[in-house]
């Protein structure tokens, strides 16, 4: 079984700290995780926008190489990556005709077999059953797990059968002597790209989740994806604008909360890179 | 050179799938014009030896539909089509007749455009294979057996 | 010799739009045996028909092939023609080139063509057609009404009123359906109870109507005319001819915390129970899945306290059976559970609510007695959001239709509220404003003007709960085109109509058609609305499609019609086209050896043995017998019968072989 690891642009940059805890949890739980050589950008927004066949041919380059080196399962942390990945991976195994062109403008076979994991599947598959051992720190307290729009839209692609009120995070912070909180916030917008061109927008929509949030009791959001993260996080200036308010719930990546609860130390999670301070005590 | 047109029988029943082609034509979907139709009262009531038969006039293609299980309206009809197809299937397969010839499907009244597809689907498959020359071949053979 | 008439149709430009019928008469009459052939604009007209009539006389035709629509459409038309001239209908057939050609391919050679090889199989077909006459059947001038709704009290009603017997089968233990639990009914807002009532009690009072409560259909067998029913009476652990209607029973029951069926679950009921104080018949039933007596073998209060000692709990179920002559089904529809709409929160929040719940809370015979109030708390609301739509038009949740009285009862409901509770406020999201009965438009303009219902023209995105009040995020897109978020004390949610939940058993049971919605069928979507293909059972109301009362009462009036025309008369004429034994002069009698596979084939029951003696009485031969009374005509026996013996008129062996020779060889 190899477990491929595409990373994707935002793990390499703005949101080094997801990369860094999902290297460091799989490390401690003995999962090898293989990076794909030369790698490209998924195409994220930027290139559905502009061309079909763009949109197509990126993601699956990725899958191609990922077929080269053998991969069983590829896990892809981002949630916007996956989300692109998926959506090819589907459209291509739908249109057997558009496969063989993308196939041959790559110059790759492409049999798109390849198992593509978001980091919740891959959380639950291998990590999830090795917690049992690996839980020093229960982090007992509550939280409010947000999962954003690209897990589990479009619904018809993704399966998810909880789209309105998605569980799978919930389970895992269970599992990690949290308490997640049940609210009405789960999927709603964060504002997403908004947070470059209209940051007031952002500071609305996610300033509303923020507050919802603490408002149940959450003493910590909890997300999977670079896009959730930046817009709770970075942009909270804007959302304590919005809501003429200091919020202090600290915003962390699952990864970061699971490495937490095994032991390691928040640097080696990547806590010090927040915007928001993480002020959450551990219990020893 | 023209292209190979396809000549392809359809066996239906009355009740559905007759009534089904009814609806595509109501409703104007266009389809292939190589499927020509033989009212049956129920898929029960189709002799398979009729399949054999149209092969030996020139048939390249067969489709033999009916209502969905269940929905028969002489209740039972379309198991027995259905039991008979799956036995006269595998003699097909033994004799050497390619059973990719002949389309076996369900069509109620209410599926119009189900039935567009299905002959759409079955002369683009048919047009594939290639006209059934291997009765001919028989035939030629049987003539100069008779001959001599 | 076969004299064949062909007669091809323009059906104005309907063929000769793609096909070039001129070429197809002129190609026709070069068969063999074709005597006359010749094109016309309308067949079915009457000029058309005289045509046919006068060319029989005049050519002594033996057969008529048509080239026109679809069969399904005009056989009847021309084989009455046919017979009019002197000429066995049964030699009459058509070859259908609209439906089948020329409304589905493009004007080409190959079309042409097409329709000259479906016209020249047709021929060889009648060539080979004998003279048939129909088979008469007695008709027995009972029906079966099943569903005891509005539907079903209007057909009963009306087929009982012609003199004719009615037996009225109703699986809950009153009739009366939806429109009994509705509180008022539009565009009148008429008290729905007041104008039912009576009908339900003429039902129950009526001599020709038998009332079957707590029943359902088990079986159902035979045809038009002759069906025989089997109908299980469930157990209603009551002897009725002993019961008084009293209720001490029911006020005695201790278990009385069953969610009631009839107020949707907003109130309770008793294990023995009327459903509403107005059921007719207004004698209880036991239910046994939550008695404590025939859960726990305890209690029998019931049965100590009744005066006439009407309690019997060794009641079984009862199976009746019925010769009924038609049968009409009223099986009504359901209100689909919001529950599949996490956005909507029904089911997790208790104040979001459906439509049908609301009209139990404005009922004056209600759980809260026609007050308003918050299933919660049971505070009345101030604020209250109508979500129109919650299912409907929707492809995402399956169902893509309009339930169509969701608009009108959605106005409605808003309406009552603002009557009820002088100063409430109440919200409608809508995307249209469906309302296209008569007098409903002005009925909505009522809601609008005079009881000041804010409408909003956007959908609902997420309903949550937020300090105990329900947090509705919708959308205006016609004035502010802006989100709207509305702090509501109480949401309804117009969920969708659908079929029961037992509609496909039933359809199944009956051979009756039915579409992906678990609707039956009607037989023509525009002509023929209340039958179905199966002859001898009718539709009538929202078992068919959703709809309104008034148009329910039509369509059972409607069915009721079309059940009275059918015991207008003693007898019914069979189509001919069954199975026949062959038999021929002795030593041989029959090709039949007896082995009865055709009997195992047949799903009537329609074969059974003959034995054919000699002179002494000495049994020869034990041979296969077709009973012409039930054969269907489905010629599964056909395909069975090894030795050919059996053959069905008007699809024989040898007409199918002739035709398929015929249709792929045009030479």
């Amino acid at each position: 079984m190899k477990i491929g690891f595409y990373p994707g642009c935002s793990l390499t940059g703005s949101s080094r700290e997801y990369n860094e805890s999902l290297l460091a949890i799989a490390k401690e739980a003995g999962v090898e995780l293989f990076e794909i050589k030369d790698w490209n950008c998924c195409g994220a927004t930027a290139a559905h926008n502009l061309s079909k066949e763009l949109s197509l041919s990126l993601p699956a380059r990725n899958l191609a190489l990922a077929e080269l080196e053998e991969m069983d399962e590829l896990v892809v942390p981002c949630a916007a990556c996956f989300n692109r990945l998926v959506m090819t991976q589907h459209e291509l195994s739908e249109k057997e005709d558009v496969r063989k062109v993308i196939s041959e403008k790559l110059q790759m076979p492409l049999k798109n077999n390849v198992k593509i994991y978001n980091v919740l599947q891959f959380l639950e598959k291998h990590i999830v059953p090795r917690l049992d051992q690996l839980v020093k720190n229960p982090l007992t307290y509550d939280v409010a797990c947000y999962y954003g729009c690209l897990l589990v839209r479009p619904q018809k692609v993704m399966k998810s059968d909880r789209f309105e009120d998605p569980m799978s995070m919930d389970v895992i912070m269970t599992k990690l002597g949290a308490n997640p909180i049940d609210w009405p916030f789960k999927t709603e917008c964060c504002g997403a790209g908004f947070s470059v061109s209209k940051t007031e927008i952002v500071g609305e929509l996610s300033g509303k989740i923020v507050r919802n949030a603490t408002d149940r009791g959450a003493k910590a959001i909890v997300v999977a994806c670079p896009m959730c993260h930046s817009n709770l996080d970075m942009r909270r200036p804007a959302i304590n604008t919005y809501l003429n308010m200091k919020m202090d719930i600290p915003v962390i990546y699952i990864t970061q909360a699971i490495a937490l609860a095994m032991g390691l130390t928040p640097c080696q999670a990547g806590i010090q890179r927040h915007f928001v301070p993480v002020n959450l005590t551990v219990n020893r | 050179m023209t292209e190979f047109e396809p000549k392809i029988i359809a066996f239906v029943c009355n009740w559905c799938t007759y009534a089904g082609a009814d609806l595509t034509g109501t409703s104007r979907i266009k389809y292939a014009q190589n499927v020509k139709i033989i009212r049956f009262p129920c898929t029960g009531r189709i002799d398979f030896m009729l399949l054999l038969k149209s092969f030996g006039e020139g048939a390249d293609g067969i489709i033999v539909s009916g209502c969905h299980p269940n929905d028969c309206h002489y209740t039972s009809g379309n198991f027995h089509a259905r039991r008979r197809w799956i036995m006269f299937r595998g003699l097909l397969d033994m004799l050497g007749i390619d059973v990719r010839r002949i389309q076996y499907s369900w069509v109620s009244a209410a599926e119009g455009s189900k039935w567009a597809d299905i002959v759409n689907s079955t002369v683009n498959t048919i047009r594939e294979l290639g006209p059934y020359t291997e009765y001919e071949k028989v035939a030629g053979y049987l003539e100069k057996e008779g001959k001599e | 010799m076969s004299k064949i008439g062909v007669f091809i149709c323009h059906c104005g430009e309907n063929i000769s739009a793609t096909v070039d019928v001129a070429r197809v008469a002129e190609a026709a009459g070069q068969i063999d045996g074709v005597a006359f052939s010749t094109d016309y604009k309308y067949m079915c007209s009457d000029p058309g028909q005289t045509m046919i009539r006068q060319a029989i006389k005049e050519k002594g035709l033996t057969g008529v092939v048509v080239g026109s629509c679809s069969p399904r459409m005009h056989e009847p038309t021309f084989r009455k023609a046919c017979q009019e001239a002197g000429l066995n209908p049964f030699m009459c057939e058509m070859a259908n080139l609209r439906e089948h050609c020329s409304w589905v391919h493009d004007k080409s050679e190959a079309t042409t063509q097409k329709a000259i090889d479906l016209v020249r199989t047709l021929v060889e077909k009648v060539k080979l057609n004998k003279p048939l006459f129909s088979i008469k059947v007695p008709v027995t001038k009972t029906a079966l009404v099943i569903g005891g709704g509005i539907a079903g009290i209007q057909a009963s009603l009306d087929i009982a009123s012609a003199g004719h017997q009615v037996i009225l089968v109703e699986k809950d233990p009153s009739i009366g359906g939806h429109m009994s639990q509705l509180s008022e009914t539009f565009p009148t807002l008429d008290c729905s109870q007041c104008i039912l009532t009576p009908r339900m009690v003429e039902v129950a009072q009526h001599p020709n109507i038998t009332l079957m409560t707590y029943a359902e259909l088990e079986k159902l067998e035979g045809s038009i005319g002759n069906f025989k029913a089997t109908i299980r009476k469930k157990a209603k652990s009551i002897d009725e001819n002993l019961c008084t209607g009293c209720g001490t029973c029911i006020t005695k029951c201790p278990t009385k915390k069953i969610p009631s069926e009839f107020n949707t679950g907003l109130g309770m009921r008793t294990a023995i129970y009327v459903p509403f104080p107005q059921a007719v018949p207004n004698k209880p039933v036991i239910d046994k899945a939550n008695c404590s007596y025939y859960q726990k073998g305890k209690c029998k209060v019931c049965e100590k306290v009744c005066p006439t000692g009407a309690i019997r709990f060794d009641q079984e179920d009862e199976l009746v059976e019925l010769e009924v002559g038609a049968v009409v089904i009223a099986t009504g529809f359901d209100i689909m559970q919001p529950s599949g709409f996490p956005e909507y929160g029904y089911g997790k929040y208790k104040d979001v609510i459906t439509g049908l719940q609301f009209e139990r809370l404005a009922s004056a015979s209600g759980p809260t007695l026609g007050e308003i109030r918050r299933p919660s708390d049971g505070k009345i609301p101030e604020k209250i959001v109508f979500v129109a739509c919650a299912g409907s038009r929707d492809p995402a949740k399956g169902i893509p239709y309009c339930s169509k009285i969701c608009c009108m009862y959605t106005a409605k409901h808003a309406m009552l509220y603002q009557h009820k509770v002088h100063g409430g406020k109440s919200y409608i999201f809508y995307m249209d404003i469906r309302a296209a009965g008569k007098n409903y438009e002005e009925f909505v303009r009522r809601a609008i003007v005079e009881d000041a219902v804010n409408y909003i023209r956007g959908r609902v995105s997420k309903i949550y709960e937020e300090n105990g009040k329900l947090i509705v995020k919708g959308v205006d897109t016609l004035l502010s085109a802006k989100p709207v978020e509305i702090e509501a004390d109480m949401v309804v949610l117009a969920s969708a109509a659908v079929a029961n939940p037992g509609a496909e058993e039933l359809a199944q049971k009956m051979h009756v058609s039915y579409d992906s919605y678990n609707f039956f069928s009607e037989a023509h979507p525009k002509l023929k609305p209340v039958e179905t293909n199966t002859a001898g059972i009718f539709l009538a109301g929202a078992c068919q499609a959703p709809k309104d009362i008034p148009e329910t009462v039509a369509q059972a009036s409607g069915a009721a019609s079309k059940v009275i025309i059918l015991f207008s008369k003693d007898e019914l004429s069979r189509d001919p086209l069954i199975a026949v034994v062959n038999r021929s002069p002795a030593p041989v009698f029959s090709t039949c050896v007896g082995c009865f596979m055709c009997t195992s084939a047949c799903p009537y029951q329609a074969i059974g043995e003959e034995l054919i003696t000699n002179r002494q009485g000495k049994v020869i031969k034990k041979v296969a017998k077709v009973n012409p009374g039930l054969c269907q005509g489905c010629g599964t026996c056909v395909a069975f019968c090894r030795s050919k013996s059996i053959d069905i008129q008007g699809y024989s062996n040898e007409q199918m072989c002739a035709e398929v020779v015929a249709l792929l060889n045009n030479d």
